[in-house]
């Protein structure tokens, strides 16, 4: 049996109670810490399990935290994104709704490795029942004494407060996500400087996913060797929530080793493809990651196995599509969520999506030439010039859709209309 | 014009902010729960509570997708038109629920019931098609079901007023 640190907790059809978490083990990695352990110590441990971000990006937690400088005066702060508006991802709601008590275990540790008094959950519009999971198991440990004045009587003090977002996809980059929790309009910021050293209210800033620190209670109390050997590739460390949706059986959020081949996830996890529907591509990691097909069925799913295969693990959002599925289709949908949750504020993601989602437009309406091709071609480069990763993220499908499918790219030129859909008429 | 016992809840909620304004958005969704949408004398209240410009709120307001600026319904249908609702057919979903309404997305019903709305992924992909009517999420949509959850929103709403 495959352990699921995550969903070891979780109930059917409930979320878990703060006595059920704490009986079966909640909080004892936070008491050994706190009474054995250096925040120095719990950072080194973060940083030998080889913990990856899970938000998007992949990067070593305990090294975004190391960049945090020691000797700053003032207060420091740790921001838990959970913000989680990218489109095919489902997996922080899922994990929240079952269990929020893993989550605030995970933020105590981290805010006392990193040295916060105060922390913040960014969650957004929508996430109504997790908000109420988090807000209610706040107020227990703080009861518990688990959270605010002199933790279990170590000294360290910390508080967490939830913060209610209105939905806007740029949140969840870090530093607009500062901005937003600052009620500034959430615009990215420049960097330098980094949110390690100056972020919200100029103070030293962390900004985390929630599965990322969710992990943080299992690899303090079972150490980082344990959490490496969860992974099925020598390089990867822990497992991962696979949150996956469209033409499967079973579309469900699951709790599998990093590094579970495609194939087998699809088969096995989800039951296969839908009666009538065979596999033709996916989005591997969210709805800004490039597409991956059939010749992929073996990769296995982690960080460095995807991007050596031309995509990115995301955020393990998989997003299934079927032979009847247009790819042109498919990535217009995608392009025009990105171009309107462009935030406006450079001018390559504001200008650039929306004249790409003109030329797919015209494509998939039969008005495409060949012209357009090397258009999208071209802007596969030029919206790398863009403030934030928005608009590189959006072009992800785009560049996937002329890697994978530019025949059928080609043959909505050529035949002046789409070939998948049947009611599209073609255009004279 | 708003309550005193709000009033006095919102001052409350910036008092214990770190900064005023981080309590923004959430003086803006409870000033919207108030009275339904963003009213122009809300964000006068609202810029007075934060101690902002109005300018300074609008800005805010306009940049939300969940913050109303203009007059809606009594109940706000967000239907999700992201990638994974798109697969399984949640563009269609919304054109026909349009179309049983008599109006075009983005309107509002006669009655003043409901106003119909497309919205960025609202993270039920698993359940896709789906949307939201206040707090409330539905997944695993067909026309069907969609309009019988409008039923039982609107008797919800009846009860609520009576």
């Amino acid at each position: 049996m495959m352990e699921q640190p995550l969903f070891q907790h979780n109930k059917a059809g409930r979320c878990v109670t703060f006595n059920e978490y704490r009986d079966e083990g909640g909080f004892s990695a936070l008491e050994k810490a706190l009474k054995d352990l250096s925040p120095e110590q719990v950072q080194q441990a973060v940083i030998d399990s080889g913990l990856r971000g899970r938000g998007g990006a992949g990067f070593s937690t305990g090294k975004k935290w190391s960049f945090v400088p020691r000797d700053l005066p003032g207060p420091r702060w740790l921001i838990c994104n959970c913000d989680e508006m990218e489109p095919g991802t489902y997996k922080d709601r899922v994990l929240l709704e079952a269990n929020p008590y893993s989550l605030i275990e995970g933020m105590i540790l981290s805010s006392y490795a990193i040295g916060v008094r105060h922390a913040f959950i960014f969650i957004r519009r929508g996430y109504e029942e997790a908000a109420a999971n988090l807000e209610r198991g706040i107020s227990e440990c703080l009861k518990a004494g688990l959270l605010g004045e002199n933790i279990l009587g170590s000294g360290f003090s910390c508080d967490i407060d939830v913060h209610s977002s209105a939905g806007r996809y740029i949140c969840g980059e870090e530093t607009a996500m500062i901005n937003a929790l600052e009620g500034k309009r959430a615009n990215p910021r420049p960097r330098p400087p980094f949110p390690a050293v100056k972020g919200l209210w100029d103070g030293p800033t962390v900004v985390n996913n929630v599965e990322s620190l969710a992990n943080v209670p299992y690899i303090i109390g079972k150490g980082p060797e344990w959490f490496k050997g969860l992974a099925r590739t020598p390089e990867g460390a822990g497992t991962k929530l696979f949150c996956i949706s469209g033409h499967v059986v079973k579309r469900s959020c699951v709790e599998l080793p990093l590094g579970m081949p495609l194939g087998e996830i699809i088969e096995e996890t989800c039951g296969g493809m839908r009666p009538g529907s065979s596999f033709k591509a996916c989005l591997p990691g969210g709805a800004s990651t490039p597409y991956f097909t059939a010749e992929h069925w073996n990769i296995p799913m982690d960080f460095d196995p995807v991007a050596q295969a031309g995509s990115r693990l995301g955020t393990g959002g998989i997003v299934v599509f079927d032979q009847d599925t247009c790819m042109v289709a498919a990535t217009l949908n995608l392009i025009r969520f990105f171009a309107r949750e462009s935030c406006g504020w450079c001018t390559p993601c504001r200008e650039g999506l929306p004249y790409v989602r003109h030329i797919l437009e015209n494509i998939e309406a039969g008005n495409g030439s060949e012209e357009h091709i090397d258009i999208l071609q071209q802007h596969v480069t030029l919206l790398n010039y863009s403030f934030c990763a928005l608009a590189p993220g959006a072009m992800g499908p785009v560049q996937g859709l002329l890697q994978h499918f530019m025949d059928e790219l080609r043959e909505h030129i050529t035949k002046r209309r789409c070939p998948l859909n049947k009611d599209a008429k073609t255009h004279h | 014009m708003v309550p005193d016992q709000l009033k006095k809840a919102l001052e409350q909620r910036v008092k214990a902010s770190v900064t005023p304004r981080e309590a923004a958005v959430a003086v803006m969704k409870e000033l919207q729960r108030h009275y339904g949408w963003l009213t122009d004398e809300a964000v006068s209240e609202a810029a007075q509570i934060l101690g902002l410009t109005s300018l300074q709120i609008e800005e805010l307001a306009t940049f939300y997708e969940m913050i109303y600026r203009r007059p809606v319904g009594k109940r706000v249908i967000h239907v999700c038109d992201s990638i994974s609702c798109w697969a399984m057919g949640g563009e269609s979903l919304l054109e026909k629920l349009a179309a049983q309404l008599g109006m075009r997305v983005g309107e509002t019903t006669g009655d003043g019931m409901f106003t119909l709305l497309p919205c960025c992924c609202l993270g039920n992909c698993g359940d896709s098609p789906t949307m939201m009517i206040g707090d409330n999420i539905y997944g695993c949509l067909t026309l069907e079901k969609t309009l019988e959850i409008l039923q039982q929103e609107m008797q919800m709403q009846i009860d609520k007023e009576t």
